[in-house]
C-alpha cells in the first residue's frame, strides 16, 4: 500500500546521512546542506501523496505561511545573530513534536483507543519536546538580549527543578499505566510542567555558554522526533531523530571541549558562582 | 505489534550508532553549521505533523495539527536557509567564524 512512502523515506534517510557526512569538511559543507534539504523535499512529497486526506486549503495555507515566515526570518537576521535563530527554529521543532504527540494522544482518546506503548512514546515526546520548546525560546531571548544574558539563579533551584522533573515523570508513568484514565486536564498539567522545566533549566546559564546549550536542546528535539516516530510507526522520523539526537550529543561534547568548559560546568556552573558571590560570565 | 516494535528499536539503535560515528573529528568552524543543519533535519517532524493532520477530525485536534505543521515548516525552511547562509559566508572570508 505504501511502497512509494517507504522507498521515499529510505532515500531521505540516505540523503540525510550523506548530507551530514559532507558537512564535516568546509569544502563540501554547503552541498551537504543541499543534499539533506533534498532528502527533506522527497520525504515531504511522498508524505503528501500518501496522506492526502487532509484539508488541502488549510494545510496548504499553513505550509505557505510557515515557509514564507521561515525564509523571511532566516534571510533577515544579522550574521551575528545566527545562533539565536538556530535556537528559535529548534524550539519550533520541539514544539511541533510535542503538538504532534498531544494531537495523536488526544485523537486516540476521542476514539477510545489506548495503548500503553503509544502513551509512553507520546508522553516522552511531550516532555522532551515541550522542554526543548521553552528552553530554546529562552535561549533565543537571552542571546537577543530581550532577557538579561546573565545567569539567573535563586535558592534551592536545583532541588526545585529536580522535584518538578520527578512530579512530571511520576505523572507521565501514571498516565501511561492507567490506560483507562484519559484525562485532558492531567495532560495539560504535564505539558505545563515540562514547559516550566525548560525555562528553569536554561535560566541559570549565561549568554556565553548558550551555543552549547542550544546544541544540547537540538539533540533533545532530535530525540523527541524519534519518540514521535515510535508513536506514529514512522521509520524516517525514527532514523532522522536518532541521527540528530546522537550526532547532536557528540557535537555538544565537542563544542564544550572547544570552549574548555566541561558540559556539567555549563549546565550547573552558575550555582557555584552565585554561592561565592561573583555572578560573572556575561555574554 | 511486538515484532514491529522490535524492528523499530533496531532501526533506532543503528541510527544512533551512525549518528555517533558521523561526528567524530570536526573542525570547530563547522560546529555552528553542523548544529544548524542537524536542527533543520529534525524538522522532519513535519512529516508526522502532516500524517496527524490527515487523521484527525475534531476542531481541537485539527487546530493542534495545523499548529504543528506551522511550527515544523518554520523549523525545516528556516533551518536550511540559515545553514546555507552560514555556509555561504565560508566562501567570502574562509576560516573565521563570526560568533562564539
Amino acid at each position: 500500500m505504501n511502497i512509494l512512502l517507504q522507498v521515499g523515506y529510505l532515500l531521505t534517510a540516505i540523503l540525510f546521512i550523506l548530507g551530514v557526512m559532507r558537512l564535516r569538511s568546509p569544502a563540501t559543507a554547503r552541498s551537504g546542506n543541499l543534499i539533506a534539504a533534498s532528502g527533506m523535499v522527497i520525504a515531504f512529497i511522498v508524505t503528501v501523496i500518501r496522506y492526502h486526506s487532509f484539508s488541502w486549503g488549510l494545510i496548504g495555507l499553513t505550509l505557505i505561511l510557515g515557509a514564507i515566515a521561515g525564509t523571511y526570518a532566516a534571510k533577515k537576521v544579522r550574521m551575528t545573530a545566527m545562533p539565536q535563530m538556530v535556537a528559535l527554529f529548534n524550539g519550533m521543532g520541539g514544539g511541533a513534536a510535542s503538538l504532534v504527540s498531544i494531537g495523536e494522544l488526544h485523537s486516540n482518546w476521542v476514539h477510545g483507543i489506548s495503548s500503553p506503548g503509544a502513551s509512553i512514546s507520546a508522553l516522552l515526546t511531550v516532555l522532551i519536546g515541550s522542554l526543548s520548546f521553552t528552553g530554546s525560546l529562552l535561549a533565543f531571548a537571552k542571546l537577543q538580549e530581550w532577557v538579561s544574558g546573565r545567569p539567573i539563579t535563586f535558592g534551592g533551584q536545583k532541588l526545585f527543578n529536580g522535584i518538578l522533573l520527578l512530579i512530571a515523570v511520576v505523572l507521565g508513568i501514571y498516565m501511561s499505566v492507567s490506560g483507562g484514565r484519559q484525562d485532558f486536564t492531567l495532560l495539560t498539567i504535564y505539558v505545563i510542567l515540562a514547559a516550566v522545566l525548560g525555562f528553569l533549566v536554561v535560566l541559570p546559564i549565561g549568554g556565553a555558554d548558550m551555543p552549547v546549550v542550544i546544541s544540547l536542546l537540538n539533540a533533545f528535539t532530535g530525540l523527541a522526533a524519534a519518540a514521535t516516530g515510535f508513536l506514529l510507526a514512522n521509520n524516517v522520523l525514527i532514523i532522522a531523530g536518532a541521527l540528530v539526537g546522537a550526532s547532536g550529543t557528540i557535537l555538544t561534547q565537542q563544542m564544550s571541549r572547544a570552549m574548555n568548559r566541561p558540559i556539567q560546568n555549563i549546565i550547573f556552573g552558575a550555582f557555584g558562582k552565585v554561592a561565592s558571590g561573583a555572578p560573572g560570565a556575561v555574554g | 505489534m511486538s515484532s514491529h516494535l522490535l524492528i523499530e528499536v533496531y532501526i533506532f539503535v543503528l541510527a544512533v550508532f551512525v549518528g555517533f560515528q558521523l561526528i567524530s573529528k570536526v573542525p570547530s568552524v563547522l560546529h555552528t553549521p553542523l548544529m544548524s543543519a542537524t536542527n533543520a533535519i529534525h524538522g522532519i517532524i513535519l512529516v508526522g505533523a502532516i500524517a496527524l493532520a490527515a487523521s484527525v477530525h475534531g476542531a481541537l485536534d485539527v487546530a493542534i495539527s495545523v499548529a504543528a505543521v506551522f511550527l515544523a515548516t518554520l523549523n525545516v525552511v528556516g533551518g536550511y536557509v540559515v545553514t546555507d547562509r552560514i555556509l555561504g559566508m565560508f566562501k567570502k572570508k574562509s576560516a573565521e567564524r563570526p560568533t562564539e
